[in-house]
């Protein structure tokens, strides 16, 4: 199976499928990094995956003050959903109840684009009339009065439509504890590519799923063929050596940022070799009918 | 390709409404057309070509060299493009404009920016009475004004939106009526400062609220950077005291809705 063999690692001639989603960015500030990290993880919290999170979301940068609107440290998030009013609905619910919320925090819009979706637009009303509309440079602000003093927070943020959801990389090595160290790796590299992130914990996904199940009512179900206990009783694709297989889904704003991340962690999986990390990388794909985007391993690697 | 140039050569005779000098109006004529556009505002007749030396030159950039007090409309009503005045204006001076740049370097008249939707305004020198004040309609609604000098009485007048920002003094009742909108004064602000205003900001270096404004808790400081950030280009000085800390709120005109804010250095 294994076509190509790069640094002693078995590299598929596989691709990862990925599909058409919208997404849209924030650009959250706060008095400290500390504060702007904890509103952003709050915010992009129990969202990595659509199927039950409603929208997948993740920290795509962390900006130092003079990158930000009012120059204080930031953090750029992006959430991908599978339609514009569960986006919006997402979008609403998060920011007011995770960056409003939190002690100092300031909201702006972290995309630009000709389709917007509603922040402050929507949040305002939360000031029972005392919210004060402010539109200078070009933009749009809401300043909302709260108990530590003000949210100031953008009237819209943009919305793209050709953003992609499911890019993806399956890392398969001899251990555990290889496997997963090969996985925290090319997660760290690939969280430096702007424009993606990875949204699963820590991002790493251990419970791989395949479309459909057993069971009425489920849509999604491990993903047999990947698990290394069920080796010898189903239809398996791991070899002999393989103990242990962990994936990384990336969500990109367009399909050169996924290929990008793609790209950047196959490098740095790969620059570990067999010993220390992975023995052959692999990517989920449905035969190539469902996703528009098809990101072909051998067009990425290093 | 260079500017369409208008050379006054001599004082007009009459005030003169320059409405028709603006970039989309001139677009498309030849300079035979251009000299024989009416500026009169009584009956006697007086075209362009009976005052100005026209030279040739790209529409989109039109300099008007050598103004005079007499010189009305100049840039009302312009949605593009750039007009210079080397000089000063009259009344109205970029009157209900909607976007592009109008630059005078001397001083304007009353009612300049009125009703202004868009664009940026620089005057040189000082302005005159109502700056951004309702003139036929609603007061200036969008865009940012910058008066180096300073300005007369009841300045955003009626304020819906944008920025204006007097590097001076004001006049009387500057921001009066105001609706919305911001209002900076670098220098002192005049008596009365957001006379029965319903909402917007007044900064002011010093000022003597009325009565009616009540001091409330010092303004947050991230609305302060973002205004600061977007005036730094235009006014250095209005930026500063944007971003200056210690500035002395109060919420007002509670005579009337009450959902103002002056924001002052110095309270007198």
């Amino acid at each position: 199976m294994p076509d190509m063999i790069v640094n002693g690692i078995r590299i598929d001639e596989s691709f990862a499928e990925a599909f058409d989603m919208r997404a849209t960015a924030l650009v959250i500030t706060a008095d400290t990094e500390a504060w702007a990290e904890t509103a952003a993880a709050s915010l992009t919290g129990f969202a990595t995956s659509i199927i039950a999170c409603g929208v997948e979301a993740g920290i795509d940068a962390r900006l130092a003050p003079p990158e930000t609107p009012d120059g204080r440290p930031g953090v750029r998030v992006l959430l991908f959903a599978g339609s514009t009013g569960e986006l919006q609905k997402q979008l609403q619910n998060r920011v007011g109840q995770c960056v409003l919320t939190s002690p100092g925090s300031a909201c702006y819009a972290g995309l630009e684009g000709v389709e917007t979706l509603k922040l402050g637009d929507a949040l305002r009303y939360f000031a029972d009339g005392f919210q004060i509309s402010k539109r200078f440079g070009g933009r749009h602000f809401w300043r909302l009065p709260v108990m530590d003093g003000e949210f100031v927070c953008e009237g819209t943020t943009g919305l793209t439509k050709s953003a992609v959801g499911g890019g993806n990389l399956l890392l398969m090595g001899r251990s555990i504890a290889a496997t997963r160290h090969a996985a925290e790796t090319a997660v760290a590299a690939m969280a430096k590519i702007d424009g993606a992130i990875m949204p699963f914990p820590g991002g790493i996904v251990r419970s791989g799923s395949k479309v459909g199940s057993k069971y009425k009512g489920l849509i999604a179900s491990t993903n047999h063929a990947y698990c290394p206990t069920l080796r010898g009783l189903t239809m398996s694709a791991l070899e002999e050596d393989i103990a242990s297989v962990l994936e990384i889904v990336i969500d990109g704003l367009t399909p050169e940022a996924v290929a990008a991340a793609m790209r950047a962690g196959l490098a740095s999986a790969i620059a570990l070799g067999p010993e220390v990390g992975v023995v052959r990388i692999g990517a989920g794909n449905y035969g190539g009918k469902l996703g528009k985007h098809h990101f072909h391993l051998k067009d990425l690697l290093p | 390709m260079s500017a369409l140039c208008f050379q006054l050569r001599q004082s007009p005779p009459q005030r003169l409404d320059c409405s028709p000098l603006t970039p989309e109006r001139l677009r498309g004529l030849g300079l035979a057309d251009i000299t024989r556009l009416p500026l009169q505002t009584t009956r006697a007749a007086v075209a362009v070509g009976d005052l100005f030396t026209v030279t040739a030159g790209d529409p989109a950039n039109i300099v008007i060299a050598g103004g005079s007090p007499r010189l009305d409309d100049i840039g009302a009503g312009m949605t593009m493009g750039s007009i210079t005045v080397e000089g000063s204006v009259g009344i109205r001076a970029g009157a209900g404009m909607r976007g592009g740049r109008l630059s005078v370097t001397g001083e304007a008249g009353p009612y300049a920016a009125s009703g202004m939707l868009g664009g940026a305004i620089e005057i040189g020198g000082n302005a005159g009475d109502f700056l951004g004040a309702p003139g036929i309609g609603a007061g200036m609604a969008g865009g940012m004004v910058v008066v180096r000098g300073s300005a007369g009485a009841r300045a955003g007048d009626r304020l819906r939106r944008g920025v204006i920002v007097i590097e001076g003094d004001s006049g009387d009742y500057p921001a009066s009526r105001m609706i919305a909108g911001t209002l900076v004064i670098c220098g002192r602000a005049g008596a009365a400062p957001g006379y029965l205003m319903r909402r917007g900001t007044l900064f002011a270096e010093s000022a003597a609220p009325l009565p009616t404004f009540l001091a409330t808790g010092a303004a947050d400081h991230v609305f302060r950077a973002l205004l600061a950030r977007a005036l730094a280009p235009a006014s250095s000085r209005a930026a500063s005291l944007v971003a200056r800390s210690g500035l002395a709120r109060f919420g007002g005109d509670v005579a009337g809705l009450g959902k103002g804010e002056l924001l002052i250095a110095t309270t007198v």
